[in-house]
């Protein structure tokens, strides 16, 4: 035994010559950038999945479903980012975040197309030339996204108010029945009548929504991708920054510590009201302009995609990929999103039929997908890439509360 | 000045705002029902009625449509009570137990024909059958799901949840479709068996009151007077201390679970013989409205979630009736917001455990 444990051990020490002389070999400022690239590589891999994220459209084609998906996933993303500020940062759970969502694209709704016919009001938006302006109200696209994020921010802190007493997941309840509310007035809409216009388009929906058009690009369309793909990719790249800027700012430690301990928080004194608030807010924008950028490019708003399975759907995108983790929750809602919108129906739908099977997969779809659900849970609960700080506090036992949970 | 008249008017809010919201509507249907009358027919011709019959009719009905999303509620409440657990499969769980019920009454062969006594027998056949079936689903999501994540972050068993939910639901989609379906109405769940000075009560409100309330008043018994029970009410309230003092947890947890589904499938049932109609998603919606029902009442005290559920039942009856029922799901959520908002607690709720 100890004869084989000493020839490993050798075996060993000959790798580690071996791979020293084949560095010793190399050019001196390959030595330094590989030197740079190990200290840094959180950041030389970030640039690398960035670089990977612009170049990836070039490689299919601009109408590609795969493409689409894509821009699916990375808004989804976006939402699970944001709701990731109000569960993960701040620990106030929320299953109403359908509502942001029905807002956001509401405001696209409303603020970009003809849905208003008795009004004409034009803000910076795009006519081609010789067309008669269009009637109702026309926002430029970029100003939508802004007037989504206030409008959405508002409404998280007025959503957030009811639930500052409450605690734990009686928050989770309220927040709840905020989204199924809204999504009730989304169905309702078209009986609710503003001068004479209805609010929403209810089933049917809103439609004629604008392009947008960026100048120097054009004006966007289905039959070109790319400029989706990359307005979402840049507004991900914006959510990204801020949510770590957040995360390491004093308002993102007042968040942890709300987490961690509403009481000795307080007492500390965290402004209880307003960091919660700014939670909700926060963490509304960004589903407010994911929403308002995908109704734009699935050119529909209509009542029937504001489901509660939405709010659960970006839920599990949270938890999946770790609680609370920026990098987590970009891999859990990449994943979930590509594992719904592409992996089970495009991949795998046609596996029974190559196996000589005689049923249709896209009848198990829910099934599949819930049991992968489970299956990620019960094999990593932390999530796949859990919080650093969640991580130490189960390893090293800091946190009381997390030492508590065991005992059950 | 101003500040003392606002410190009073918030005391007095607080005090009677919760009875002046759950009084609103009968109360406004009861002075307008009284003063301006609603349309009714008599003597062949259309009349104005001026009397309590209707609102009567709504409350009857409202309670026994509240006893189905009691039962369910109990589910909800007993399992968070235990393990701080939303357990979003138990709709589901609910919906499977109207599946197997409406499938075992139709493999027994009881029909439209089938004779009383046969009907009695044969339905409390199929209760058993289908409290059996939901009871042992519901303990061995348990075990598959939840124990494994026993020491995980709280968040990740509610995943699980999620999980089996879309399972169940994928199974009921395939059992019998995507569209609601009827199942034949065994009871004649709209004939009247009796009639107070003209309050119709139903054969699907004596069922529901029938099935419901027996079932509550063992479950109470269970968990107050037996050992059991009192293994169940410490390790609700800690779970540690409960392990020290020699209490199996595990078996504890597994009970609770049972009951939850033996609740579950008995208002399975229950539902379908009162709606006659069941389809996958039932158990969603259900699921949605009972847990509102628990926290509504105090999630964790078992009579706060019959309470919950009745007051639910009976909004939903009076909006379906008396305002438009598209937006009653908008009135019973507005109407646990500020529930919230006036008693955090719920309406018999303690301190749970995490804020104490």
């Amino acid at each position: 035994m100890s004869e084989l444990l000493a020839m490993l051990r050798e075996q060993r020490e000959a790798w580690g010559r071996r791979l020293l002389s084949v560095w010793q070999r190399l050019p001196p400022p390959v030595q330094a950038l590989l030197r740079w690239a190990a200290v840094r590589w959180r950041g030389v891999l970030g640039a690398l999945v960035i670089a990977f994220g612009i170049v990836l459209p070039l490689f299919f084609s601009p109408t590609s479903k795969f493409i689409n998906t894509e821009i699916l996933a990375l808004a989804y993303v976006m939402f699970a980012l944001g709701l990731n500020i109000v569960v993960g940062f701040a620990g106030l759970l929320d299953l109403g975040y359908l509502a942001f969502f029905a807002l956001g694209a509401y405001s696209t709704g409303w603020l970009g197309s003809t849905f208003f016919p008795k009004v004409s009001v034009h803000v910076l938006s795009y006519t081609p030339p010789g067309v008669p302006p269009p009637v109702g109200i026309h926002f430029n696209f970029l100003l939508i996204l802004v007037c989504a994020a206030l409008i959405t921010a508002a409404a998280g802190a007025i959503i957030g108010l009811p639930t500052l007493r409450l605690r734990g997941d009686y928050i989770a309840i309220v927040t709840l029945a905020f989204g199924e509310i809204i999504r009730v007035f989304a169905l309702n809409g078209p009986e609710i009548k503003i001068a004479g216009m209805p609010l929403t388009g209810g089933e049917l929906g809103v439609s004629g929504l604008d392009f947008p058009h960026v100048p120097g690009v054009g004006t966007f369309t289905q039959l070109q991708l790319r400029p989706w793909y990359y307005t979402i990719f840049v507004l991900l790249m914006i959510t990204l920054f801020v949510n770590v800027r957040l995360r390491d700012s004093r308002l993102g430690r007042a968040w942890v510590a709300l987490r961690e301990d509403e009481v000795a928080a307080v007492s500390m004194g965290i402004p209880l009201v307003r960091t919660k608030l700014l939670a909700y807010s926060v963490g509304a924008a960004f589903g407010g302009v994911a929403g308002a950028f995908l109704a734009s490019f699935t050119t529909l708003v209509d009542a029937g995609q504001f489901q509660f399975a939405f709010s659960i759907f970006v839920l599990s995108m949270v938890i999946l990929g770790g609680l609370g983790s920026i990098w987590g929750v970009v891999l859990g809602a990449l994943l979930v999103a590509n594992i719904n919108y592409y992996l089970i129906p495009d991949v795998l739908n046609g596996l029974p039929g190559k196996l000589g099977l005689n049923f249709n997969l896209t009848d198990l779809q829910i099934s599949i997908f819930g049991f992968l659900l489970v299956l990620v849970m019960v094999l990593r609960p932390q999530g796949l890439i859990p919080e650093r700080r969640r991580q130490l506090e189960l390893k090293a036992g800091i946190g009381e509360t997390e030492l508590e949970e065991p005992a059950r | 000045m101003a500040r003392r008249v606002l410190a009073a008017l918030r005391r007095y809010v607080g005090r009677w705002g919760l009875l002046a919201l759950v009084l609103i509507l009968p109360v406004y249907f009861l002075i307008h029902d009284l003063v301006s009358g609603y349309p009714g027919f008599a003597h062949g011709h259309a009349t104005t009625t001026r009397d309590l019959t209707s609102l009567g009719q709504n409350l009857v009905q409202g309670i026994s449509n509240g006893m189905i999303w009691a039962l369910i509620a109990i589910g909800y409440t007993l399992v968070y009570g235990i393990i701080e657990l939303i357990n979003f499969a138990h709709g589901d769980v609910f919906m499977i137990g109207s599946f197997v019920g409406a499938g075992f009454w139709a493999t027994i062969g009881l029909t439209l024909a089938t004779g009383p006594l046969g009907l009695v027998f044969g339905l409390l056949l199929t209760l058993i059958v289908s409290m059996l079936a939901c009871g042992s689903l519901n303990v061995l999501i348990e075990r598959v799901g939840y124990r494994p994540l026993r020491n995980a972050p709280k968040l990740a068993p509610l995943i699980t949840a999620v999980g089996f939910s879309f399972i169940l639901q994928n199974v009921g989609l395939l059992w019998r479709g995507g569209a609601p379906t009827g199942v034949s109405d065994l009871i004649h769940q709209n004939q009247a068996v009796f009639n107070i000075s003209g309050v119709v009560v139903r054969r699907a409100d004596v069922l529901a009151i029938g099935v419901t309330v027996p079932l509550v008043f063992l479950l109470v018994a269970f968990v107050g007077r037996t050992r059991r029970g009192k293994a169940m009410r410490a390790t609700a309230q800690d779970p540690e201390a409960a392990r020290l003092m020699g209490i199996n947890v595990d078996t504890t947890i597994t009970l609770t679970f049972l009951i939850g589904g033996l609740l579950a499938g008995a208002a399975g049932l229950v539902y379908a013989l009162y709606e006659t109609t069941i389809w996958y998603f039932q158990g969603f919606q259900a699921g949605l409205i009972a847990f509102t029902a628990a926290v509504m009442g105090g999630i964790g005290n078992i009579r706060g979630a019959v309470l919950g559920g009745l007051i639910i039942g009976c909004i939903q009856v009076i909006s379906d009736n008396r305002l438009k029922p598209e937006w009653t799901p908008a009135l019973v959520f507005g109407y646990l917001v500020m529930i919230m908002v006036l008693r955090p607690r719920g309406l018999l709720g303690e301190e749970t455990r995490e804020a104490g």
